[in-house]
């Protein structure tokens, strides 16, 4: 018995002596889905760079909610009673669920479209407490620019999102006053879940010369039915994330959320050197990429002009 | 499992405790399946969550919320006993519908309610930690609840209700009026599911239409771990048990999410949580099954 105890006491000393230069960094998200899950890898990938590798001085845990909300709010309580260094909630009920658990530890929100309605931050410049982070707010202007030069005779543009979904109800205002200074008009095409995205997609077929989906979890994750419905009708498919693209639709300009990961990375180390996370301003994700895909503009009957192919980053065959 | 996360486990238990009280209500003495809760749930953190941001005292933000949960459940009652609307399809119809006026009770699908000041706040002033005192607060809430509604079930009006709900003819033969008892039951039930919304908004610092998905299925896995766990015929016993199990649940969940030593994933979460449930489901049913054997 005495043995086992000094071996319990020896081993919490070497632990408590190993923990004195990793850092522990814990990773939640709302649901799992390819542009969340690469915000994750970019996180931990940002963090090699910067020195801190897994295995070695970094402690990097991860817990999906699983699109449960109750769920999120356990996840919170767990991480806080972990005690990390820093907590990066991905998605904005993750992001307010960890801020309403803790008013200590450091948290680095990321994949936040308006963190200030949101009531993470009390500015952008300077969120206060102790909580700063990234937003994916898309550059929606570029987006309409990039369909009215892929389709020049677009008129009306049909916009598919859950209404249920904070960030796309941004999205969809901000779009609509990008798309009214350009001379567009906007069709809304809601889904309240996944298994509505393709009678969303059809019923805007007909009024339309473009569709166009934001960064919205529901629609992303269901993303092929709505490619289906463009391809099928020979509309033009733009999406707001580059990763989009590379599952089928026409275009994109803008990050990648892996490279939003990354930028997320940075402000988690300026956290982890010792500044005081409030004082940091939140940060927009930032990315000019142009990513088309040749296969896509062939089943959706666009003719790819050559001043796009010209600029564009990646070109998908 | 940390302290901290055991104590959010237990708090968060207690505010679905206040669910599982409604599902008992409906599903137990009502004999009525009440899709319901999945909209009512998020209507009261929605009211709620208007109500604190428009700097309104934080009870009374309950009570309203409370109230636009009953009316969730007049309305379904009204479908069923008015116009005969099967009782699942009834409640369904008002949760669905429940999703469109959330949008429009908040004007937006994610409403904040950090940095307000909630039920909780005064009590964090107690000299206890903040992990300790929203599970006390909780508590006490709860118990008072608990013991009104083991009160209210043992009056006369109780009595009928839980005749309607049992045998609605032999009910009806001795003059009760079935019709009103699932008006007031279904009412009931459903403030309560409102005021969980409410809490849970002010102890999760956001309302948000999801948060209703499953509440029913929460509510339910509460009420039958409960009863597996206290069998008894007693009114009193048989609500606490209700809490208790819906406490239960959320440790499971709590488990299932620190349970990274099984070579768990993240994304297993929700077979591990229904598996920890079926457990409790099934093990005293072995029990019971040997005994019999036997």
């Amino acid at each position: 018995m005495r043995k086992i105890l000094l071996l319990a006491a020896a081993s919490l000393a070497l632990a408590t002596a190993a923990s004195a230069q990793t850092v522990k960094v814990s990773v939640t998200a709302i649901v799992e889905h390819p542009a969340l899950d690469a915000v994750r890898d970019g996180v931990r990938d940002g963090l090699g760079e910067a020195g801190y590798k897994e295995g070695e001085n970094l402690e990097f845990t991860y817990e999906s909610a699983q699109g449960n909300t109750a769920t999120a709010a356990q996840i919170a309580r767990e991480f806080v009673g972990d005690n990390p260094d820093v907590i990066v909630p991905i998605s904005t009920p993750s992001a307010q669920a960890v801020a309403a658990a803790t008013r200590d530890i450091p948290v680095v929100f990321t994949a936040v479209t308006d963190p200030v309605s949101a009531g993470l931050a009390k500015s952008n410049e300077e969120p206060g407490g102790n909580v700063t982070g990234v937003s994916d707010l898309s550059p929606i202007s570029d987006h309409v620019a990039l369909i009215k030069e892929l389709v020049p005779d677009a008129e009306s543009i049909g916009f598919v999102y859950n209404p249920g979904e904070a960030n796309s109800v941004v999205l969809l205002d901000l779009f609509k006053k990008a798309a009214e200074e350009q001379g567009l008009s906007v069709v809304e095409a809601p889904a309240n879940k996944s298994a509505d995205v393709q009678a969303a997609a059809r019923s805007a077929v007909g009024k339309v010369q473009a569709l166009y989906v934001p960064t919205d979890n529901t629609i992303v994750s269901a993303l092929e039915s709505l490619i289906g419905v463009a391809e099928e009708n020979d509309i033009p498919l733009v999406s707001g994330d580059t990763d989009s693209v590379e599952r089928g639709t026409l275009a994109s300009v803008g990050f990648n959320y892996y490279q939003v990961g990354k930028e997320t990375a940075e402000v988690v180390v300026r956290v982890l050197k010792g500044e005081n996370p409030g004082t940091i301003p939140v940060t927009f994700a930032s990315g000019t990429d142009l990513v088309v895909n040749r296969k896509a503009a062939e089943a959706m009957g666009v003719d790819l002009p050559q001043a796009v192919l010209d600029r564009a980053s990646k070109v998908i065959e | 499992m940390s302290a901290i996360a055991f104590w959010g486990a237990v708090e968060l238990g207690l505010v679905y405790g206040f669910v599982a009280l409604g599902v008992f209500l409906a599903f137990r003495i009502l004999d009525f399946p009440d899709l319901t809760v999945d909209g009512s749930f998020p209507l009261g953190a929605a009211v709620a969550a208007v109500a604190l941001t428009a700097g309104w005292n934080p009870w009374l933000a309950c009570f309203i919320a409370a109230l636009g949960g009953a009316a969730c459940g007049l309305v379904t009652a009204f479908l069923n006993v008015r116009f005969g609307i099967l009782n699942l399809l009834a409640s369904i119809l008002t949760m669905i519908a429940l999703f469109s006026v959330n949008l429009r009770i908040m004007g937006r699908p994610n409403m904040a309610v950090l940095n307000r000041d909630t039920v909780i706040t005064p009590f964090y002033d107690l000299g206890l930690p903040d992990h300790l005192v929203r599970p006390l607060v909780l508590a006490v809430l709860i118990i008072i609840a608990v013991l009104l509604l083991a009160r209210f079930l043992g009056s006369d009006f109780g009595l009928a209700m839980r005749a309607a709900g049992a045998n609605p003819r032999m009910a009806r033969a001795n003059g009760v009026d079935v019709g009103r008892q699932i008006y007031v039951g279904m009412g009931l039930s459903n403030a309560l599911t409102g005021l969980a919304g409410a809490l849970f908004a002010q102890v999760s610092g956001f309302a948000d239409v999801t948060s209703g998905v499953g509440t029913i299925v929460v509510g339910l896995a509460s009420v039958i771990v409960g009863e597996t766990l206290f069998r008894s015929r007693a009114m009193l016993i048989a609500l606490a048990a209700c809490v208790i199990g819906s406490v239960i649940y959320r440790i499971a969940v709590q488990l299932a999410l620190s349970a990274d030593l099984l070579y768990l994933k993240p994304s297993d979460l929700n077979l591990v949580t229904a598996v920890l449930v079926a457990l409790a489901l099934i093990l005293p049913r072995l029990r019971a099954g040997r005994r019999v054997a036997r």
